[in-house]
């Protein structure tokens, strides 16, 4: 196990390689505007711009630029300056992190405590009108859109412009000091980006566990008289809940990757996903490239982390 | 509190049904058998004729929604079929245990095998992890699984077929159960592994003085361990008899069918096999007379109004058959194909 692991650590470092030199490529060798204008802003002369494009090492060969890239992010972990903000992209990076890692986790434990039992319950009063009302629910919850989900929640209990002024509205989160402030400011971003995971789990929950009910090992474990509750939660839950880890981890990296973009912006959180948002709007090349970055980081590591939990899971799975 | 002189379970005209969405599945219909306390009922018949489902009802899990169970299951003087959940749970896997066909699927995969055992002992007794371990082991090691205190930790997927079987059955007996419903227990083995098996649950119904009731599409399973055996069609039972009686003189041409399918080592190398002609019936369309007549080589037109009954033949104690042949002319048959 330990011999896998280090494999698939390595594997993971030279994914990484892989995507920084595609990233490379892509905001680089092959650049929808000259980066050197980019960064000289608007009222640049011919001068500024080549001054700059020197500075940047952008008259430099290609594989130069890619050695100097690279150098400078394995040794330094450098990741450039941003254009617009004129400060390392790195520390734009960390300084966004934490609110998009809060916002996240405290999303994942809303879905999973909503969809999880949700979707147990309907699985074992299948077909019932309390399961058809979870899954018309779910069906809803699914379909409506953040912002338009996020709009009404502040609509309706936001401080400042709800009809019941329980929580802190837009951009709550940046004033907030403590951590206890920060939790309330983001308890309708919670709500608001869980709704659609939660319904979602639900769903995989319950056709998991209607499948694992039917299996034989089910009827063993009727047989040796054990209760219908540890039936369902030892044996029946226990099947039907390992698809669900491989998902959760996907889903967790991708919304540390800068996906919870919608939520933060409804709700003006400084987060990844606003970075990125604000990146992708000014061009702002170094720091995109970053964000990316990081959000290759993110996937490797947590497919990893979903790996070794499904051969913790599933005893049948054995890495050699 | 229970009466000696009576059998230790008693099936009465136990029907099965379910509701589905192509019609009205008849899965066991007025079947009626009982077993003495240390023996062996053998039941027999092909995929399809409901002596799963009557085993499994046994225990109430047949129970749904879309099922309909009506007759009589006395155990020990009490009737299972209207007891509640909770009574049901504390006689299942403790005073009737079962094993399944295929231990593979019927372990949990992500479970490891001693404590799925433990899971069995603790649903009924009051006693520690540490005593509960060393019971599994004890029985892991009374059904031959060598160096237990060791396989004990396996996971399923870690065990042989055999191996699996012999798990299932340890975890069957943990709780000495006076009743053992074996379905299918040897189909899904190898037949070297199949015969040890039989061998194994023949030791150890003797050892634990425990009756079994050991149900398998193959005579030749049962021909050495049942004492008593019900031959099921469509539901039904057609024929009942003690082993020897039945091998002997079978009096249904379903039976006759099934002795004469059975491969013999003892038969020249030439001689042909008799499959039966056909397929069981579907359990919602049951052909209308005798359930058997469209597959039977000896049918009358008459016999595909007139619904057989079950009933004494005179040779043997205990042995029926529902056939609506007159005796002297399934005597004469059974001469015949004896040749």
């Amino acid at each position: 196990m330990l011999q896998y692991i280090a494999r698939r650590l390595l594997w993971g470092v030279a994914l990484l390689f892989i995507a920084s030199a595609v990233i490379f490529v892509i905001f680089y060798a092959l650049p929808a505007a000259d980066p050197a204008e980019l960064r000289a802003g608007r009222q640049a002369n011919e001068a500024q711009i080549e001054e700059i494009r020197e500075t940047l090492g952008l008259d430099e060969p290609i594989y130069e630029q890619y050695w100097i890239y690279t150098k400078n992010l394995v040794l330094h972990q450098d990741l450039g300056y941003s254009y617009e903000f004129d400060v390392p992209v790195r520390e734009l990076i960390f300084d966004r992190l934490p609110p998009t890692i809060f916002l996240t986790l405290g999303a994942v434990v809303f879905w999973l405590l909503v969809g999880i039992p949700t979707g147990i319950i309907s699985a074992i009063r299948r077909r019932s009108v309390m399961d058809r009302s979870m899954m018309v629910t779910t069906l809803a919850l699914i379909s409506a859109p953040v912002f338009w989900m996020g709009l009404v929640l502040l609509y309706l209990f936001a401080e400042d412009v709800g009809q019941v002024q329980v929580f802190p509205g837009i951009g709550s989160y940046i004033d907030a000091e403590t951590l206890w402030q920060k939790a309330e400011s983001l308890f309708l971003p919670w709500v608001v980006l869980s709704a659609s995971f939660a319904a979602i789990y639900a769903r995989y929950m319950r056709s998991g566990l209607i499948e694992a009910m039917e299996e034989d090992y089910i009827r063993t474990a009727r047989a040796k008289g054990l209760s219908e509750r540890r039936v369902v939660l030892r044996h029946g839950v226990r099947s039907a809940m390992t698809p669900l880890v491989t998902l959760l981890g996907i889903d967790v990296a991708i919304l540390l990757a800068g996906n919870a973009i919608l939520t933060e912006s409804v709700f003006n959180i400084p987060g990844l996903g606003r970075l990125t948002f604000t990146a992708i709007e000014r061009s702002d090349l170094p720091v995109i490239q970053g964000v990316v970055l990081i959000g290759a980081f993110f996937i490797i590591v947590f497919n990893l982390l979903v790996d070794i939990a499904y051969a913790y899971l599933d005893p049948r799975v054995r890495y050699r | 509190m229970s009466d000696p002189s009576r059998p230790l379970l008693e099936v009465r005209d136990l029907r099965v049904s379910f509701e589905t969405e192509d019609g009205l599945v008849r899965a066991v219909d007025r079947v009626s058998f009982s077993v003495e306390n240390g023996r062996t009922l053998g039941i027999v018949g092909e995929s399809g004729s409901g002596k799963s489902v009557a085993n499994l009802t046994i225990l109430g899990l047949t129970r749904a929604e879309n099922a309909r169970i009506e007759g009589s299951i006395q155990f020990r003087g009490r009737e299972l079929l209207g007891m509640g959940d909770d009574e049901l749970r504390k006689v299942r896997g403790n005073e009737i245990a079962m094993v399944f066909q295929d231990p593979l699927s019927s372990l949990h995969p992500f479970y490891k095998v001693g404590w799925q055992i433990v899971e069995a002992i603790q649903a009924h007794r009051d006693v520690g992890k540490a005593e509960a371990r060393a019971r599994a082991i004890e029985l892991l090691g009374e059904v031959g699984i060598p160096r237990p205190e060791r396989r004990i930790d396996d996971y399923p997927h870690e065990f042989s077929g055999g191996m699996r079987q012999r798990a299932m059955i340890a975890m069957a007996l943990v709780n000495e159960p006076s009743l053992l419903l074996a379905d299918e227990p040897t189909t899904a083995l190898d037949v070297t592994t199949q015969a040890q098996i039989l061998v194994l649950l023949d030791r150890l119904q003797s050892e634990h003085g425990m009756a079994v009731i050991l149900i398998t599409h193959d005579l030749g399973v049962v021909a050495e361990n049942a004492d008593e055996i019900a031959v099921m069609y469509a539901g039904k039972i057609v024929e009942n008899a003690d082993a020897p009686t039945l091998f002997g003189a079978p009096q249904h041409p379903y039976t006759w069918g099934l002795l004469r399918s059975i491969p013999s080592l003892t038969a020249a190398s030439g001689e042909e096999l008799h499959p039966i002609p056909g397929s069981p019936p579907s359990l919602i369309h049951v052909p209308s007379g005798c359930s058997f007549h469209p597959r039977c080589p000896y049918a009358q037109p008459r016999h595909a109004e007139v619904e057989p009954e079950l009933e004494r033949v005179d040779d043997a104690a205990g042995h029926s058959v529902a056939c609506l042949l007159a005796p002297e002319r399934r005597a004469q048959i059974w001469e015949e194909l004896r040749k």
